[in-house]
């Protein structure tokens, strides 16, 4: 296992992997997008309005995977002081913060039509506003430190204190009287949701979780990049390169190192 | 044709959710390309000032020699 979290490693193996998933990943979501706009019919009480659900459920999905993923991540780091597993929930922040705003904002636009209001102070959506502000607070608290191991230190303490957020946002629709619904796919008696609109939701679903990872490599790859740059200008061997942008003159160094 | 935009009256609400995450999506990748792209190449400029450092130095320990 440890192994495969080697930095080189990491990229040999993602690289010959990256074209095949981004090609899946956006055929799923051309798919979904059919089906979701297209092909499934109104809901008898939503109308069209449903369609909304199959940006909605996948994003809110995501905003908790992506959590789940970095709080693991941060866990291994404080752990095993494994490089990747930072660097992979340094990359993976961003991407559940997009998620977690999306779903948050297409509720928005889906409450005020269904419920006559934009936003309610209830569990479901303030759990979910606050798991925004976990990310945003991950985000700016990694980046606080000059010294990048304290930053994903603090980071990562923060991560798992905030993973107490993730099965109050799960529950809180059976847990506290609400507007939003109570869960119709993942449930005890099977998904409540029709077969015609389970499949643009799984489609959607899966388009979305290929589009993290694809995101999520190429993430990885520039954070790599980065800590090599840093590493690089703090091995000092970059000091004097204003002295070196003149014209080399060999015989003169050359006399100065006799 | 307007009747599929009109959603059933619904149309403003359904078109800028799907639009808001279709500019969420993209923006995200595009910003991750550039900054890979950036740092490609920040990284490239200091591989060859260090590559020509090297040979300089193994001239000079050449020379040295």
């Amino acid at each position: 296992m440890h192994r495969f979290a080697k930095p080189s490693v990491f990229l040999k193996l993602t690289a010959p992997i990256l074209p095949w998933l981004a090609g899946a990943t956006a055929m799923l979501i051309a798919a979904g997008l059919y089906f979701a706009l297209f092909a499934s019919p109104i809901d008898y009480q939503q109308g069209d309005t449903v369609r909304i659900m199959y940006l909605h459920v996948p994003s809110a999905w995501m905003g908790l995977f992506c959590y789940v993923g970095m709080a693991i991540c941060g866990a291994m780091s404080l752990i095993w002081k494994h490089p990747l597993a930072d660097i992979c929930a340094r990359a993976t922040a961003p991407i559940g913060a997009t998620f977690t705003a999306l779903c948050l904002i297409t509720g928005s636009l889906w409450g005020e039509p269904m419920w006559g209001t934009w936003w309610v102070w209830d569990a479901r959506l303030t759990s979910m506003l606050i798991l925004l502000f976990l990310y945003l607070g991950y985000i700016a608290l990694v980046n606080a430190f000059d010294d990048p191991d304290r930053g994903s230190k603090a980071g990562s303490a923060l991560a798992l204190v905030g993973a107490v957020n993730v099965p109050i946002v799960k529950f809180s629709v059976d847990w506290w009287n609400t507007l939003h619904q109570p869960a119709s796919i993942v449930r005890m008696d099977g998904p409540a949701v029709d077969p015609s609109m389970q499949l643009p939701l799984a489609l959607m679903i899966l388009g979305f979780t290929g589009y993290y990872f694809v995101v999520l490599i190429l993430r990885v790859r520039l954070e790599l990049n980065e800590r090599r740059i840093r590493a690089l200008h703090l091995s000092g061997m970059f000091d004097d390169t204003a002295q070196d942008a003149e014209p080399y003159d060999p015989g003169h160094n050359a006399e100065a190192s006799q | 044709m307007s009747e599929f935009f009109s959603m059933g009256g619904y149309g403003s609400y359904i078109w800028s959710s799907y639009g808001v995450a279709a500019i969420a999506m993209i923006v995200l990748l595009l910003a991750t390309l550039r900054g890979l792209r950036n740092s490609r190449r920040e990284l490239d400029q200091l591989e060859t000032v260090l590559h020509t450092k090297r040979q300089r130095r193994n001239r000079k320990s050449r020379k040295a020699t």
